[in-house]
């Protein structure tokens, strides 16, 4: 049966630990991958999967009244793969196949409608993403789907900033206002960081609350590190009407490994042997 | 013999993207899961007769082309059977990347139709003629192309797609043109179907194009030269069998598109012959250049596509 995990803010602050601890290590296996983005987003994924409002099922991954979650920046799929795994979709062990000959686990996340519910791609994944700007297009789709056919089920999209520079992102905002698509929620990454640097350097966003409420959307700016916050902010989404809501969630790229925090060098590299043991440490594992 | 089923003798003159429309109601009417999506372009496309009758299944998404397609990727994966409806210049032309992911790769059961696909959408000129569609479509896996003839066809070539699980192009046209096949006359994904047997060259066509080339082989005919009319809607899949059986036949191939020559229908064709069965070919179609304004017609004698042109390719390809 779907239902929340439900457990408290001190567990979900835990699990937000094990994953760090996890995208580390897949990553230093896979010895290339995005580590601050990835970092950045445990402490929102570990309250969505683990907090009070996602309906899902780690044992029956296609059960029909799930929630879905789609992660339209794609690049920081470590996050959601150890996030995953941590929930129970499948085995922890997979994580170190990332990035590997054959692995489930690609570099941006793959998921195929056809052939047996893509059988072969990894439980839990609901799109394929990582080409920026589409993943928010099918979380608006499948919205519209979910409203189209009655059916109660709610769509999760997380986004990265720099994604916003998309034309496409802009596209589907305008269209869920339009359509009052109150059962998707958008989770922007605000960590104001992007591959060349700071977005507002390389084209500027800000004010992107100010702008998202111009589309029509419901905005819910939250700090992205608090799941107390988070959890409220989702339950506060859930409960709009006619309006899609958009969290704007404020990170820090690399959050809890010191070395790696906002700096943007660390966007889309792997840490080397030396730095992973320790920021392992840093994370408690001894 | 599909030939037999054909209607040459004052055919009535329909538009492609008509048989689209008819076939959207018979689905709408069929399948509570059909959705139209449409880029502000209903009259054009030929969804305004959905969109009286199923509103609640019809999706005005605005002119926002990439958001077309990936919201219809998003309601497939919800169980949905969405048909995208915009102009071929767009779509596949402005949304290639969601069309390549969310759609080819993934597999997604969306149906997409380019309407006012080639040059005979006259005199809006190059920027909307689409003339590459068919080599972008085709360059991906698991996407099926289609290229009807005529209303008739279209209209079941928009049943067939429906039907057949995974993405698929279809591509129509915007002017008038005879409907010449019949309800009786087949059509399946995958299958060409010989519409006039002869023995000195294969002609292998697709989309309203076949039209002329029938008209060429009564003129052929005058030559002493006797053409076989391979009529190819499906451009991927490609009945491989029935084109090296004709061309082991006949030893002359050409091709004839409405669109550019490389890439599409004689692309595909040269490419089968040259790995299987090296033939004598040519490829008539729009040669390495853009279109411009025009009327159907003018445009189709000044870029070589008429009858007049099928039948000079044909006896020089042949030598008589």
């Amino acid at each position: 049966m779907t239902q929340p995990a439900g457990l408290s803010t001190t567990e979900i602050t835990e699990k937000a630990r094990k994953i760090r601890i996890s995208i580390i290590k897949m990553l230093l296996a896979a010895g290339s991958g995005h580590v601050g983005g990835s970092l950045g987003v445990a402490d929102i994924l570990a309250t969505l999967y683990f907090g009070q409002h996602f309906q899902h099922d780690p044992a029956k991954p296609h059960a029909a009244g799930r929630d879905r979650f789609i992660l339209s920046n794609g690049h920081i799929c470590p996050a959601l793969y150890a996030t995953l795994a941590e929930a129970g979709y499948f085995p922890k062990a997979e994580l170190l196949t990332l990035r590997k000959l054959h692995s489930r686990l690609q570099g941006h996340p793959v998921h195929r409608y056809s052939g047996h519910h893509g059988q072969h791609d990894l439980p839990g994944l609901e799109a394929t993403t990582g080409s920026l700007g589409q993943g928010i297009e099918v979380a608006a789709g499948m919205a519209l789907g979910f409203k189209l056919s009655g059916r109660g089920s709610r769509v999760i999209c997380m986004t990265g900033d720099g994604e916003h520079q998309e034309g496409s992102v802009w596209e589907v905002l305008m269209f869920a206002a339009h359509k009052k698509l109150d059962n998707l929620t958008v989770i922007v990454d605000r960590n104001t960081l992007q591959i060349d640097g700071s977005t507002e350097q390389v084209m500027h966003l800000e004010p992107l609350s100010e702008k998202y409420q111009a589309f029509g959307w419901q905005v819910i700016d939250v700090d992205g590190h608090n799941p107390a916050q988070i959890d409220a902010a989702l339950g506060e989404a859930a409960s709009t009407h006619l309006k899609p809501t958009v969290l704007i969630a404020h990170t820090t790229m690399g959050k809890g490994v010191p070395m790696f925090e906002n700096d943007f060098h660390y966007h889309g590299v792997a840490p080397k042997p030396a730095e992973a043991a320790q920021a392992l440490t840093i994370l408690g594992v001894f | 013999m599909p030939g037999r089923t054909l209607n040459l003798h004052r055919p009535k003159l329909e538009a492609t993207r008509d048989g689209y429309g008819q076939a959207l109601l018979e689905l709408g009417k069929t399948n509570q899961d059909v959705v139209v999506l449409c880029g502000d372009l209903t009259e054009s496309t030929r969804t305004q007769a959905f969109a009286k009758a199923y509103p609640e299944r019809f999706i005005e998404v605005g002119v926002a082309e990439q958001n077309l397609v990936g919201l219809a990727a998003g309601l497939a994966a919800v169980g949905k059977l969405p048909f995208v409806a915009t102009y071929a210049a767009f779509v596949p032309g402005r949304a290639f990347d969601q069309i390549r992911v969310q759609l080819a790769y993934a597999q997604a059961n969306v149906k997409l139709s380019g309407a006012h696909a080639g040059l005979s959408v006259g005199p809006d000129g190059a920027t909307h003629q689409m003339l590459e569609d068919l080599a972008l479509m085709r360059a991906l896996p698991n996407m099926t192309v289609l290229a009807p003839t005529d209303a008739e066809e279209t209209r079941k070539a928009t049943l067939a797609a429906a039907a057949w699980p995974g993405p698929v192009y279809l591509r129509f046209g915007r002017q008038e043109v005879p409907t010449y096949t019949t309800p009786e006359t087949p059509f399946q994904i995958g299958q060409a179907h010989i519409f006039r047997r002869g023995d000195d060259v294969s002609i292998i066509a697709a989309g309203i194009l076949t039209y002329e080339a029938l008209q060429a082989t009564d003129v052929l005919a005058k030559h002493g030269l006797s053409a076989e009319v391979i009529h190819s809607p499906s451009v991927k899949p490609l009945d491989e069998a029935t084109i090296l059986h004709s061309a082991v036949k006949t030893n002359h191939v050409l091709t004839l598109e409405e669109a550019q020559i490389a890439g599409g229908l004689g692309g595909a064709v040269a490419e089968l012959l040259s790995e299987r069965q090296p033939t004598k070919l040519r490829r008539l179609g729009v040669q390495n250049t853009f279109g411009q304004s025009g009327n159907p017609d003018e445009l189709l004698k000044h870029y070589g596509l008429d009858s007049t042109a099928i039948v000079r390719a044909a006896r020089q390809l042949v030598g008589r």
